[in-house]
């Protein structure tokens, strides 16, 4: 079990890097703490994969340093690091036995015979594989097999940390979740550094405490699902979680907070005083769908809109309303009814209405 | 303008993948195909394209039997999971490439390239080769391929499984405003319940190659015909719960007793199957007769901006389904309320007898 931190991290596949865009990781500082469950989010080319492959070893970063519990391992083989890893795609010797597979790690460490058999049996069970252990690996199903590659990470006692990179791309949608179950279950138990890398926020959210959410390159956000979803730090991790995403307005300063085209938008007081200190004319209000309120009356904090377009989706709806030209998404229960073309009075509640400049959220300063 | 399959059979060395299908698909229409791996959506739509020939029964176009037809007879687009391109020429040459084959003029082949490309937001790749395209601007470049020569029928084979879920959103809400303005028959296959509700149009249920159901999307989501129907157009699946009927109450499991309160009055004395959706259950009562069960949480899985959570005890299992983020450790103690106003009822054959009134639409 390590800590592991990255230090001045960048890295680009270049050997001349010019401007930052030759840079698949750009200048990062990130601690993986001891025994975490984690999750690395994010779409197809934020650099996910390259930091994975940087922790594991198996990409050498080309500034800054890897330190596992402080030791700088750059130079680390990924062996050496005794880190263990579960890819996409089962890995598995498809000859051997169960046991075999799961005691392999073990043979090369020399470790006793009778130690090995208690050890591979007691990751059986765990793994709820214990009735496979004298079957031949080919004969199992992909779910049986990803087990066992997890299983192969978890024998070794000496293992560092255990990086999944998308471990249930090819497990059946309907046996996804109680693979989801035991990696949870398991890491409850075992107590180590877990990070688990996908695209899928379902995946992210469900497995870690805490999510780095990946953005060209950088690591716009590091937290639990609750402040991903209530307090997106990037207009970018709005956007990502959640669906649809966060509505995102461009706007500009006005007298009492914020306004686009003819529609004045009030913002707290501790908003409007931050915003004057800060001179960027890149201001954005967002606010997610599931906060807009429609009603069909007006009051005083509503603004008249009229509905676009409604998705019924079963569980739920997603009104598309307009309001002076914007469009704007708001999620409602399935009981909602509302025509199109029809008006509707629409409110931000201010807890809700969240405030980026530069595309970073303005926090209120404690 | 319409599409028929007429007791539509096909198999392959005793296996059937296509059993006796009949529907009927009309212009201007977006068909979605539901089903789980396997269950015959991808043979069905090669039989509606001309690629392999059925054991049994006709297709039939316009009144005209095609049965025999080649595919290259037929004015069909096909978009499959992989993106396939033709990686030696440019976007522009590969949106162009059956505009070619069928020697159109060249200031008609420009003319609908780039607008093919502009409705697919892929106007500034033209001149750039598919491999240097990101995974969604791939898919991209083959969709304009296959809707460039106004095809008649538009087949979609879960085009959108390999990208992410961000961007399939996206391409989905695109795919159904495109086709609200053609008049070409458009079917598209995928095994998500979510993206069939996504789509809209109509709804055919598949299950190991027959047709469980079909119809416009809402009527198939509201009404499903039997427990198998709800499951399959359910994401998660709706629970299931056993549960006797007799003169004055009803036990699921012979062991949570309830009275027999509003719409459940009507049910006569028997074996029963009682659906609620993962949306419906709660944890707060929000009518009086709500059936509270005590459970444990088995997962909370979440999505971003839902939780599922998976809940059991010794008696039953289920999923519920809530708004914005909930964190439960695995083993926690949750009570939840069933809407005695929302179950689907079926009977001992699995076959709808009672949906609840009371779920907006008013149609059921």
């Amino acid at each position: 079990m390590a800590e592991i931190q990255l230090k001045s991290l960048a890295h680009s596949y270049s050997d001349t890097p010019g401007g930052p865009e030759d840079y698949a990781i750009r200048q990062l500082d990130h601690v993986w703490h001891e025994g975490g469950a984690y999750a690395l989010l994010g779409p197809s080319g934020c650099g996910k994969s390259t930091m994975l492959n940087i922790i594991s070893g198996l990409v050498q970063p080309s500034e800054g340093d890897v330190l596992f519990d402080g030791k700088r391992v750059n130079e680390l083989s990924p062996r050496d690091r005794n880190i263990a890893q579960v890819f996409q795609f089962p890995v598995v010797y498809d000859s051997m036995t169960v046991f075999d597979n799961l005691a392999f790690p073990l043979k090369n460490n020399n470790i006793p015979k009778s130690r090995i058999k208690a050890r591979v049996q007691e990751i059986a069970e765990v793994l709820e594989i214990e009735d496979k252990l004298y079957k031949k690996a080919k004969n199992l199903t992909a779910d049986e097999k990803q087990k066992v590659s997890m299983g192969r990470g978890l024998v070794r006692e000496d293992v560092s940390a255990i990086l999944f990179d998308e471990p249930l791309t090819v497990i059946d949608p309907q046996l996804k979740w109680k693979l989801r179950r035991k990696l949870k279950q398991i890491h409850e138990q075992f107590d180590i550094t877990m990070v688990y890398v996908t695209h899928d926020q379902l995946e992210a959210s469900t497995f870690a405490d805490k999510i780095a959410v990946m953005y060209g390159g950088q690591i716009v956000q590091f937290g639990t699902p609750t402040e991903l979803f209530e307090q997106p730090n990037h207009t970018f991790v709005g956007y990502f979680i959640g669906s649809p995403g966060m509505n995102l307005i461009e706007v500009e300063r006005s007298a009492a907070g914020v306004r686009f085209r003819s529609t004045q938008v009030d913002l707290a007081p501790w908003q409007i005083e931050l915003l004057t200190r800060l001179t960027s004319k890149n201001i954005k209000i967002g606010i997610r769908p599931e906060f807009i309120e429609l009603s069909p009356t007006a009051s005083d904090n509503t603004y008249q809109a009229e509905i676009l377009d409604m998705e019924d989706l079963g569980t739920y709806k997603i009104v598309t309303v307009q309001l002076d030209q914007q469009e704007m998404k708001v999620r409602m229960n399935e009981e909602f009814e509302g025509a199109i073309g029809s008006r509707t009075h629409l409110s931000f509640p201010q807890q809700w209405l969240k405030l980026y400049v530069d595309e970073f959220l303005v926090q209120e300063q404690q | 303008m319409s599409l028929t399959l007429e007791n539509l059979s096909y198999g392959v060395d005793g296996v059937d993948y296509v059993r006796n299908a009949n529907l009927t698909f009309q212009a201007g229409s977006f068909n979605v195909l539901l089903g789980r791996t396997l269950s015959g959506k991808t043979s069905m739509m090669r039989l509606m394209a001309g690629l392999d020939k059925p054991n049994e029964g006709r297709l039939i176009f316009n009144g005209q039997d095609v049965t025999g037809l080649s595919v290259q007879a037929r004015n069909v687009s096909m978009i499959y999971q992989q993106f396939i391109n033709y990686p030696g020429i440019t976007v522009y040459e590969n949106i162009a490439s059956p505009l070619r084959l069928a020697k159109m003029a060249e200031s008609e082949i420009d003319r609908r390239v780039k607008e093919t490309a502009a409705m697919l937001q892929i106007s500034p790749l033209l001149k750039r080769y598919p491999l240097a395209l990101s995974g969604g601007q791939q898919q991209r470049t083959a969709m304009a391929r296959a809707l460039v020569k106004d095809a008649t029928l538009v087949l979609f084979d879960e085009p959108l499984v390999n990208l992410d879920y961000k961007l399939r959103e996206e391409l989905r809400a695109e795919l159904r405003d495109l086709f609200r303005e053609r008049q070409c028959i458009a079917v598209y296959a995928t095994t998500e319940a979510n993206e069939a509700l996504a789509l809209g149009g109509t709804t055919t249920l598949l299950h190991e190659g027959g047709v469980i159901q079909n119809g416009p999307v809402m009527d198939v989501y509201r009404a499903p015909v039997n427990t198998l129907a709800a499951q399959l157009f359910s994401e998660p699946p709706m629970n299931m719960i056993r549960g006797r009927v007799t003169d004055t109450e009803v036990a699921f499991d012979e062991y949570s007793h309830h009275a027999l309160t509003q719409e459940l009055s009507k049910l006569t004395p028997g074996d029963y199957w009682f659906g609620v959706r993962p949306s419906h259950i709660a944890l707060a009562p929000a009518n009086d007769d709500d059936l509270e069960m005590s459970m444990e949480v088995a997962l909370s899985e979440i999505s971003g901006s839902e939780t599922f959570i998976h809940i059991d005890n010794s008696h039953f299992e289920m999923v519920m389904q809530l708004m914005g983020v909930h964190q439960y450790h695995t083993g926690a103690p949750v009570k939840v309320y069933l809407p005695i106003n929302k179950l689907f009822v079926f009977d001992s054959a699995e076959k709808l007898v009672h949906t609840p009134s009371r779920i907006s639409g008013g149609t059921v």
